[in-house]
């Protein structure tokens, strides 16, 4: 095979980020790349779940906290010193990944449902905490402009007369939430693809069975909820500079964690494409549905969607595919 | 003689009131194929529970090659060199029977192993344990019998000093125990050190140079598959008088 065949998931990877740059800069309505943020974001948030509930089979349902803890890092940080968005993400990054280090220290020996109520006791637990931290606004919430005129490593990023790469912030974060989702993507991958991953869907398939033939199933389970928690962290980091106000309520919203774990069922859970096309199908849906219904009856349609998918298609839609060919 | 491979002292296993294990101390040397009898209930399972480190022993030590096993995790002890078979199946089943198999392959053998190398072990020991042809199948679609003989396949893949087969017989025909029992004195004669459980008592009397035999949870006799069968203890607890 050639270097090229080989490297295609790799070529296909810069082919999108191209896409999606070109897309900035072709004069696309300003709506597109708002709502596309959105669809985009579930991408990351999606692929980062399913490292562990997919591959691993452990149920997370506190995304909201993961993706919490970024935005408040995030907010933090800007309220502390005006601090960049770069490393808003990575240092959001950062702190959700210590936070699943921790959480899945503290709760990784509990086994299916227990695990699930205590990733969702956490997130309901850190609201609480920054309801109560005036600092970052707040059960109020809080203001965020975003710089007018951002500048990395000296290149100016986004200028409304043109003289930056991105005529304004939306352009911009869309695409970069499209980088961050395409190097989840690239991540979610690799893991699937090597000794981690293998390791990952033995645990899914008896834990016991997989300790007793030798995978240290605790140090996999931590690398795990570390990587799928830092993922989350940074979609949550990149939040507040795209909402512009942020409130514990929107941050740390339960619709985050039905829909991460819903977009990969419905997708598929056991190889990296399920949550990006559920992510996709559904994020894409529902941003359709925000504009032309409610968002409470687009919580149902959710509901419903994943109710029928898991009794008709337990493997998703990709699981549908394979089985059919 | 040298020291054995497996040495357990005084050990005791209580779920809440119920004594499982009491004060078993046995010791099984390298190289040897031994036998553990005693009827449903006895705690050889629980047993081996404690020797795999998937359940930890309240009292007594247990020592394996060299390594104090207390505090030691299941897939420690796994790397130094003591696998176990399921009674009850558990296959990873959303894997084939050959991927089932480069787990622990994977896993024991560290890094430096390559993918090829490690498809290539597997498919070698399916290939010794007659499942060949299951390579590529998934496990959902074994029968009993097959399961049984993945289990035996798959602890034989983590490459153990020490093997414990725990009733990985049940269920099959004459021929095929036989045939079982062909496989593991072939393992054992490559120097791999086998405990047996088994209720097939001429499999296990067949296979053992030496047996024991548990009753509610104490060890009650020790010795020669010969002296075992006309042992008293072991005939009451096996009739139940
Ligand atoms: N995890 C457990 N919790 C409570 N009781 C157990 C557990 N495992 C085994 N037992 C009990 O310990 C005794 C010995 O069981 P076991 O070791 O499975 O016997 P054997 O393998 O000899 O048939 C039985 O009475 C069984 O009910
Ligand atoms: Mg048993």
């Amino acid at each position: 095979m050639t270097t090229v065949l080989r490297y295609k998931f790799e070529l296909g990877c810069v082919l999108v980020l191209v896409l999606a740059f070109v897309l900035t800069q072709i004069g696309v309505n300003n709506f597109f790349f708002f709502a596309g943020f959105a669809v985009v974001q579930f991408v990351m948030i999606a692929t980062a779940w399913n490292i562990l509930g997919g591959y691993g089979g452990y149920i997370n349902f506190g995304t909201a906290g993961f993706l919490g803890v970024g935005s408040y890092t995030a907010i933090a940080l800007i309220q502390w010193s005006d601090v960049s968005i770069v490393p808003q993400i990575i240092i959001g990054a950062l702190m959700a990944g210590l936070l699943g280090l921790f959480i899945g220290y503290f709760t990784l020996r509990l086994r299916g449902v227990y695990f699930a109520i205590a990733t969702l006791a956490l997130a309901i637990v850190l609201e609480t905490f920054v309801n109560n931290w005036d600092f970052v606004g707040g059960a109020a919430g809080i203001s965020i402009l975003p710089p007018r005129n951002p500048e990395l490593l000296g290149v100016m990023i986004v200028d409304r007369k043109g003289a930056g790469i991105f005529d304004n912030n939306t352009e911009f974060l869309f695409f970069l939430i499209s980088a961050m989702a395409i190097f989840s993507v690239w991540i979610a991958r690799t893991i699937e693809r090597g000794k981690l991953g293998r390791g990952l869907n033995a645990i899914k398939d008896n834990e016991e069975a997989a300790e007793c033939m030798g995978v240290p199933t605790l140090r996999l389970k931590l690398v795990a909820t570390t990587v799928s928690g830092s993922l989350m962290g940074a979609a949550g980091a990149i939040f507040p500079n795209y909402l512009t106000f942020v409130d514990p309520l929107t941050a740390f919203n339960l619709e985050f964690a039905i829909n991460a774990l819903a977009m990969p069922m419905i997708g598929g859970t056991f190889t990296w494409i399920g949550p990006v096309i559920g992510a996709l199908l559904l994020g894409t849906v529902q941003q359709i549905a925000i504009v032309t219904i409610s968002s409470e009856l687009n919580l149902l349609i959710l509901g419903v969607v994943l109710v029928i998918f898991v009794v008709a298609a337990p493997h998703g839609i990709v699981g549908w595919f394979m089985k059919k060919n | 003689m040298s020291d054995p491979l497996l040495k357990i002292e005084s050990v005791t296993k209580k779920f809440g009131g119920f004594t499982a294990l009491s004060n078993v101390s046995l010791k099984v040397h390298t190289g040897e194929r031994f036998g553990l009898i005693g009827p449903n209930g006895s705690g050889k399972t629980t047993l081996i529970n404690c020797i795999s480190g998937t359940l930890q022993n309240d009292g007594g030590e247990i020592f394996f090659d060299g390594h104090d096993l207390n505090g030691m995790k299941p897939h420690q002890r796994t790397a130094a060199g003591i696998a176990r078979t399921f009674q009850i199946p558990r296959p990873f089943h959303s894997m084939t029977v050959l991927d089932n198999l480069k787990i622990p392959i994977e896993y024991v053998s560290g890094i430096g192993i390559g993918q090829s190398e490690i498809a290539e072990q597997a498919m070698s020991i399916l290939e010794t344990m007659g499942m060949a042809e299951k390579a590529n199948q998934e496990t959902l679609g074994l029968t009993q019998i097959e399961l049984r003989k993945l289990e035996l396949a798959r602890a034989i893949a983590a490459k153990p000093k020490l093997l414990i087969s725990d009733e990985a017989m049940a269920g099959l025909t004459g021929n095929e125990v036989d045939e079982v029992l062909e496989i593991l004195i072939g393992f054992n004669e490559q120097g791999m050190t086998i405990i047996m459980i088994e209720h097939i008592m001429r499999a296990v009397m067949h296979f053992s140079q030496r047996v024991i035999c548990l009753d509610a949870g104490e060890l009650i006799a020790e010795g020669k598959p010969d002296e075992i069968v006309k042992d008293k203890g072991v005939e009451r607890a096996y009739l139940g008088v």
